[in-house]
């Protein structure tokens, strides 16, 4: 029998699945606030764990879907990969310098937009 | 230029991606649509090529800094396909328009919870 955290965590899964792939974008949306409201996960922890998950989602989601409807521009995909991975590593070393409190800002910014961008059609 | 453009967004992507601990392909797919003219299906399919290595380097350097537990990732990752199923199963049932408004609706409640969180903790 899995234990209670198990199955929320499950539920978190379940959740940012669903929504990656309705919208296309969720993973991260769905799993950071999730961690951080539901569990009581300090932001950083939330983003870090957050990340180490979209990288299993990613994975199964891109042999899928690149697999049945789109095709994935490798070259370009390849070469639009330096630049974001340059981002990421910036991205992380600089929420190590603010507060976690300023992380739950920006990302309730994000969803913001986010949230913006999916009523104006 | 074009191409110079698309590649700042996928820095400001990664970068996005690394504080607030999402993919990026909120940005790396209009990169590719606006900049380089790839349909939207492709954007999305090689937005999520570079959101593996975009995640997998994130979730190394926060490892590095001791934030990540890896235990939970695992179960959130490996039951996503769950999701995926259920997705696809509620999308054919319920029309795009009240989807798109539930997801909104939902990260509007997030984006209030974190700030009231954020705004209680100061006090």
């Amino acid at each position: 029998m899995p234990s209670q955290r198990t199955l929320k965590l499950a539920g978190i899964g379940t959740a940012a699945g669903a929504f990656s792939g309705l919208f296309g974008v969720g993973g991260g949306t769905v799993i950071v606030p999730l961690l951080i409201i539901w569990f009581g996960y300090g932001e950083r922890l939330a983003t870090g764990t957050s990340l180490a998950a979209i990288v299993l989602i990613a994975l199964l989601a891109a042999s899928a879907q690149g697999g049945i409807y789109g095709n994935v521009h490798l070259v370009t995909g390849l070469l639009l990969t330096a630049p974001a991975v340059g981002g990421v590593v910036l991205g992380t070393a600089v929420q190590q310098r603010i507060s976690q409190r300023m992380v739950s800002f920006l990302l309730a910014a994000l969803l913001l937009a986010v949230a913006v961008e999916l009523v104006i059609p | 230029m074009n191409e110079v453009l698309a590649a700042l967004i996928c820095v400001a992507g990664g970068f996005v991606g690394g504080i607030v601990g999402v993919g990026g392909g909120v940005l790396f797919v209009p990169a590719m649509t606006v900049f380089l003219d790839i349909n939207q299906v492709d954007a999305e399919s090689t937005s999520l090529l570079i959101i593996v290595f975009v995640a997998f380097v994130g979730a190394a350097r926060q490892r590095g800094y001791g934030n990540v537990n890896l235990r939970d990732a695992a179960v959130i990752g490996v039951l996503s396909p769950l999701g995926v199923l259920a997705g696809v199963v509620v999308a054919n049932a319920v029309p795009e328009r009240a989807l798109e408004l539930m997801f909104a609706a939902v990260a509007l409640f997030f984006a209030f919870t974190l700030v009231r969180r954020g705004l209680a903790a100061e006090s």
